[in-house]
């Protein structure tokens, strides 16, 4: 069990596919920043995903994925102390930043996002 | 390839061909000399301690999220990764795998759905695809195949 069933939360979508999840992160928040699987929040969660993963804020709430294997995707927004820490580590650190495709000569894209889908980015 | 660290990677345990697979592929590929771990939710690691109660087909069992965990921290890592998987969760987990580990990915798709699963997966990966829920003689027929690629 991950801290994050130990927190307070709320579920905003529940048994969801992840891409699903995916979009109404990206259309539900403020600001929206991708890591990558595995990118650690909070004491021990790391998230479970299918790349980019989109993780959003709204005020001081991060909203996120969360992905059980009998339960499908969820999309979880946590709201406290910690919370505030995880999304000034996000947009300070630029920490878990996705960047495109390696092409020779091209500058690694931003890790603060527009508010439109990167999934054509990952496709192959 | 003997001696190379396999790990098999099982989902939500709702298909009943998964554990009946995770006990015959963890049992061949130890008996040609793979060291084989196999990774479960709690409820798909208890179906298989009570059909394998002395371990005799699976030596290592342990748990799924505390394996990514030790993946992604550099504590543990595998050379082959077979990734059961009839849902999207399944999917969602085994794609994680691939980005975080430098296993060869092998995905073993089942249930109903396993077509159309298949057509959703983007990493890299060999595909076992049985469309089949009950009966593992078709995914069996089929990994024996892929094995016996593997210890070519």
């Amino acid at each position: 069990m991950s801290c994050i069933e130990k927190m307070k939360y709320t579920i905003l979508l529940q048994r969801i596919g992840f891409k699903e999840a995916r979009e109404y992160i990206e259309k539900n928040s403020e600001e929206v920043y991708y890591v990558s699987p595995g990118y650690k929040i909070f004491k021990d969660y790391y998230i479970i995903g299918v790349p980019p993963i989109a993780v959003g804020t709204k005020g001081n709430a991060l909203i996120f994925p969360y992905t059980k294997p009998c339960h499908g995707s969820f999309v979880l927004s946590i709201e406290n102390e910690d919370s505030i820490k995880e999304i000034n580590r996000l947009r300070e650190t630029g920490e878990g930043k996705v960047t495109a495709p390696s092409k020779k000569g091209k500058p690694p894209e931003s890790s603060k996002a527009p508010l439109t889908s990167y999934e054509d980015m990952w496709k192959k | 390839m003997t001696g190379a660290k396999v790990l098999l990677m099982m989902g939500c345990p709702e298909i009943p061909i998964q554990t009946s697979i995770a006990l015959y592929l963890s049992h061949k590929l130890t008996k040609l000399g793979f060291d084989v771990t196999v990774a479960g939710t709690a409820a798909a690691s208890k179906l298989l301690k009570v059909s394998d109660f002395d371990s005799y087909y699976v030596k290592k069992l342990v748990d799924l999220d505390k394996t990514i965990v030790d993946i992604i921290e550099k504590r543990t890592d595998f050379d082959m990764c077979f990734a059961f998987m009839h849902n999207d969760a399944g999917m969602t987990y085994a794609t994680t795998m691939s980005s975080i580990s430098q296993a060869r990915m092998y995905s073993i798709i089942f249930g109903r759905n396993a077509e159309a699963l298949a057509e959703t997966i983007e990493f890299d990966c060999e595909m076992i695809v049985a469309q089949d829920a009950h009966n593992p003689v078709r995914l069996k027929n089929k990994l024996d195949k892929v094995i016996e690629e593997i210890v070519k």
